[in-house]
């Protein structure tokens, strides 16, 4: 018993870890064109890294027909645009001050974050 | 003359052209700017010179190019600019289109998800209803162990084949170190389906008593998600209903005159200056202005303004509306995206997805919601090893499954962005456009309005209302040589009995000496005779006699008209008074909002005596006058201080400093100008109706979303501990993982129900 009480407690630090502490190496779009694929329930790359104060674009392709990943928001920036299924969106970006700036779908079941530094 | 051009040679060409380099790209270009034939060898010739374009051919009548060859339209575009013309791309799908698009991608997946549902139920059903009739679910013999195991690798096939979304997106998720719903259904009934395999391989592993399989589960769960997905995508399409409609007010073409001729030509194509052709019962293709004809035109679809309006010449006339009577010749002003019917689709849309405030804690719980159910399931499976009764690891697995299914995260992620969906869409029908969630928040909570008097209570369109006559000339000729008098004025009174004298066909004299006597009136010549047009003071320095007139003066000021005295050659003629007439609905507006529980002030630059006569007139008690532009304001934050949640209305563009500084700031617009930027909410009718009408929907919205946060988290926080099993000690109960599937399955169809209540909403009738 002690043993599996032990496995449980693990099993709940992994889930703190894993979900909330660690935090996924992001994908720089400072000098590359990005392309976030929308898919399975999830953004592809979820963490992008944009250059702070200049404007930045990004473009989602939606593969995923679920109508949850139909739009996407920005809310710091009251960007909301839909997105088209197996189609390229381009979405620009306003010049954003350094921080983190998140990014999801209506219900925020599908989340990325955006690091501009 | 009428003629459709089709030019058959070219497209011949075009489509021979097309088969022959199938490998490369076709995309059509339209083009602005081009007047003359010789354009279209410049324009071909620009293009053909780009490398890598196969071939250019241009429709001169169409105003079309179609281009050939593995070039980037940037590219097409900016060597057409270079040649001196505009070029835009004809490639961007339309809302029309994209709508299309999505209803059909929607409809796709629903009939995915249905087809689903019945591979899982066709398993789940006969076992479920197998175990119901008390068919042992135990595997206590060999024979059992085969039949179970074919099962369990039959549930493992419907796993694969109706629930494999679950699991890749479950496992995605988890690579991307976030956690959604599917990652609770995959756990869910992952968990059930392999302890279930255990038991069937390993029995003697098991205590005896916990020898259950789950399959049943398994497979119920995988269907009863998929109808609830399936149901959930069918209660979307219809929050979308409003915007639908919109698109559906822009026609596909319009017919265009170019070169004399008349051609049909598809919207996209219509450049701005074209001459556009609109004949009774047909839609206005883009916005203009009218050059030729007069006819009546429906704009209610925008504006929600039940009465047909009348064009003239010069008038404006608004893509989406319904030309009624005439047939009318307008110039295109405004096309594309620029109309004002795209231009509102836009901001709806915008609107839609934007959330208020109310919406930002089911937001901060929906970011831990999925980690934390995943630590209560294991929490609640450690005690049930701990200290449950026999067999506590059944139980165990259980209650951790069920604790998994029940979680709805759907629900509450959904309650706020639906309802502001329905809820934004039912006040664009109105006529009311809302910038986003927090202004429909906050005006749902106003307890002062503020209303400017000029153009918002009143028509903001001085009139002549009384001509007394006070010597031997008719009231025509009073008006006539009044008219040729002001007709060199630009004063609004002036053009108020220019007007008037229009309305009833007088036609103005020339006039002579025409000069301004400040803050007294005017003088001039006409014909021959000394005129003089001015107030009281201006006639005593003249000296001519008002006598007993000075009273009917009063009596019209006191009725809030603005009586001015008119003298030819040294003698009173009369009084004219002229007033800007209270709107014939502003009263009932004014009313409803007062009984409504809103203090209702009014704020106008006029005079003390006006105001008091309007604000009387218009039920209200409370009123400002002679109030400059800027201290407007001020007023607002007065208000603010003394506890009130204001709402200013006034006409979006003198009252943008006030309407900024009111918590809500309402533009009444002029017909369908949406071009205020200032406003969060923007009345498209010049109706005060149209206030009341924005903070019911408003408070019925927020009166929706409120039963949507409500239930979802009281299923949720109910929910929960239920299936812990937290009322097993005190009543033995403990929920099934069936009925938490069909819970979880029907939780999030219940929110998007509630919300489509309130298509049905009606903001009083009036």
């Amino acid at each position: 018993m002690i043993v599996i009480n032990i496995l449980g407690i693990l099993i709940i630090a992994l889930i703190i870890y894993w979900f909330w502490l660690y935090k996924p190496k992001e994908v720089s779009a400072i000098s590359d064109e990005i392309t976030v694929i929308v898919e399975n329930g999830n953004y592809q790359p979820a963490r992008i890294k944009l250059a702070a104060g200049q404007l930045s674009t990004i473009k989602f392709m939606r593969k995923d027909e679920s109508p949850c990943s139909g739009s996407v928001l920005f809310p710091d920036y009251n960007i909301s645009e839909e997105l088209p299924l197996n189609k390229n969106k381009t979405i620009v970006l306003p010049a954003m001050p350094k921080g983190e700036y998140a990014f999801h779908c209506q219900m925020q079941m599908y989340r990325g974050t955006i690091l501009v530094e | 003359m009428q003629e459709t051009i089709q030019n058959q040679s070219e497209h011949t060409h075009c489509d021979k052209h097309k088969a022959e380099t199938s490998n490369t790209l076709s995309q059509d270009l339209i083009i602005e700017g081009a007047g003359c034939a010789s354009c279209v060898g410049k324009i071909e010739t620009a293009l053909k010179e780009i490398p890598g374009v196969a071939s250019a051919i241009m429709n001169f009548a169409q105003r079309t190019v179609t281009v050939e060859g593995n070039v980037s339209d940037v590219t097409l575009i900016n060597a057409i600019e270079k040649a001196g013309y505009n070029a835009k791309s004809s490639a961007g799908a339309t809302d029309d289109e994209l709508l299309d698009e999505k209803e059909q991608a929607d409809w796709k997946y629903y009939k995915r998800l249905m087809r689903e549902m019945k591979i899982a139920l066709g398993l789940g059903v006969p076992l479920m209803v197998y175990s119901l009739l008390g068919g042992p679910m135990t595997v206590e013999t060999n024979v059992e162990r085969g039949i179970w195991l074919s099962i369990g690798l039959l549930c493992g096939a419907v796993m694969f084949f109706a629930g494999k979304h679950f699991y890749i997106g479950a496992w995605k998720s988890f690579k991307n170190h976030s956690a959604n719903m599917d990652t609770l259904i995959a756990l869910g009934t992952g968990t059930a389906w392999l302890y279930s395999m255990v038991v069937v391989f390993f029995p003697f592993a098991v205590p005896e008593m916990a020898r259950h399989v789950y399959f049943e589960a398994t497979a119920m769960i995988i269907g009863l998600i998929n109808l609830g997905l399936a149901l959930e995508v069918k209660a979307r399409g219809r929050t979308s209903e409003a915007i639908k409609r919109l698109i559906g007010l822009q026609p596909k073409t319009a017919r265009v005159i170019r070169d004399k001729k008349e051609l049909d030509i598809p919207i996209e194509q219509v450049l701005l200056n074209d001459m556009v052709r609109v004949r009774p019962g047909e839609k206005i293709p883009v916005d203009g202005v009218v050059i030729e004809g007069h006819t009546a035109v429906d704009e209610s679809m925008l504006t929600g303004e039940p009465m047909p309006v009348e064009k003239f010449k010069d008038d404006e006339v608004v893509a989406g509306t319904i030309n009624k009577s005439g047939s009318v010749v307008f110039k295109a002003t405004r096309v594309g995206k620029d109309t004002a019917l795209a231009q509102i689709i836009g901001m709806v849309k915008r609107a839609q997805n934007s959330k208020p405030p109310i919406g930002r804690l089911a937001d901060v719980i929906s970011a831990y919601f999925v980690p934390v159910v995943m630590i209560i399931s294991v929490v609640s499976a450690l005690v049930w090893l701990n200290f449950g009764p026999d067999p506590a690891v059944a139980f165990a697995i259980v209650s951790a499954t069920t604790v998994l299914i029940i979680a709805c995260p759907c629900a509450l992620g959904l309650a706020t962005p639906m309802s502001v969906m329905v809820g934004v869409g039912k006040a664009a029908e109105a006529g009311v456009l809302i910038r986003n969630g927090e202004a429909l928040q906050t005006a749902s909570k106003i307890t002062a309005m503020i209303l400017d008097k000029t153009g918002t209570i009143t028509l903001g369109a001085p009139k002549v209302t009384d001509v007394i006559l006070a010597g031997d000339h008719s009231e025509d000729k009073v008006l006539l040589l009044a008219a040729s008098l002001e007709s060199g004025s630009e004063h609004p009174l002036a053009m108020a009995i220019v007007e008037s004298a229009n309305d009833k066909g007088i036609e103005p004299y020339k006039v002579n000496n025409f000069h301004a006597i400040a803050g007294h009136g005017v003088g001039g010549e006409v014909n021959g005779n000394a005129l003089l047009f001015g107030n009281e003071k201006l006639m005593e320095e003249q000296g001519i006699r008002v006598g007993k007139y000075i009273d009917a003066a009063q009596k019209l000021a006191e009725e809030a008209k603005t009586p001015m005295y008119f003298a030819v050659n040294g003698k009173l003629a009369g009084i004219i008074a002229v007033a800007d007439p209270i709107k014939e609905d502003s009263i009932s507006a004014i009313e409803r909002l007062q009984d409504n529980g809103i203090r209702v002030v009014m704020l106008t630059g006029d005079n003390r005596a006006t105001a008091k006569a309007v604000a009387k007139k218009a039920g209200i008690s409370e009123f400002y006058a002679e109030v400059l532009p800027e201290e407007k304001a001020i007023k607002v934050s007065e208000l603010q201080q003394q506890g009130e949640i204001v709402g200013m209305t006034g006409d979006g563009i003198n009252d943008a400093p006030a309407l900024a500084m009111a918590n809500v700031g309402f533009a009444i617009g002029t017909g369908t100008d949406v071009a205020i930027e200032s406003a969060d909410i923007t009345l498209m009718r010049g109706s005060l109706h149209g206030l009341a009408d924005a903070i019911a929907v408003s408070k019925a919205t927020l009166r929706n979303i409120k039963q949507n946060l409500f239930g979802a988290f009281v299923y949720n926080v109910a929910g929960i501990p239920f299936a812990a099993g937290v009322l097993y000690p005190f009543f033995g109960l403990l929920l099934n993982p069936v009925v938490a599937g069909a819970a979880m399955a029907f939780s999030s169809v219940t929110v998007v129900s509630n919300a489509n209540r309130l298509r049905f909403f009606k903001p009083q009738d009036h």
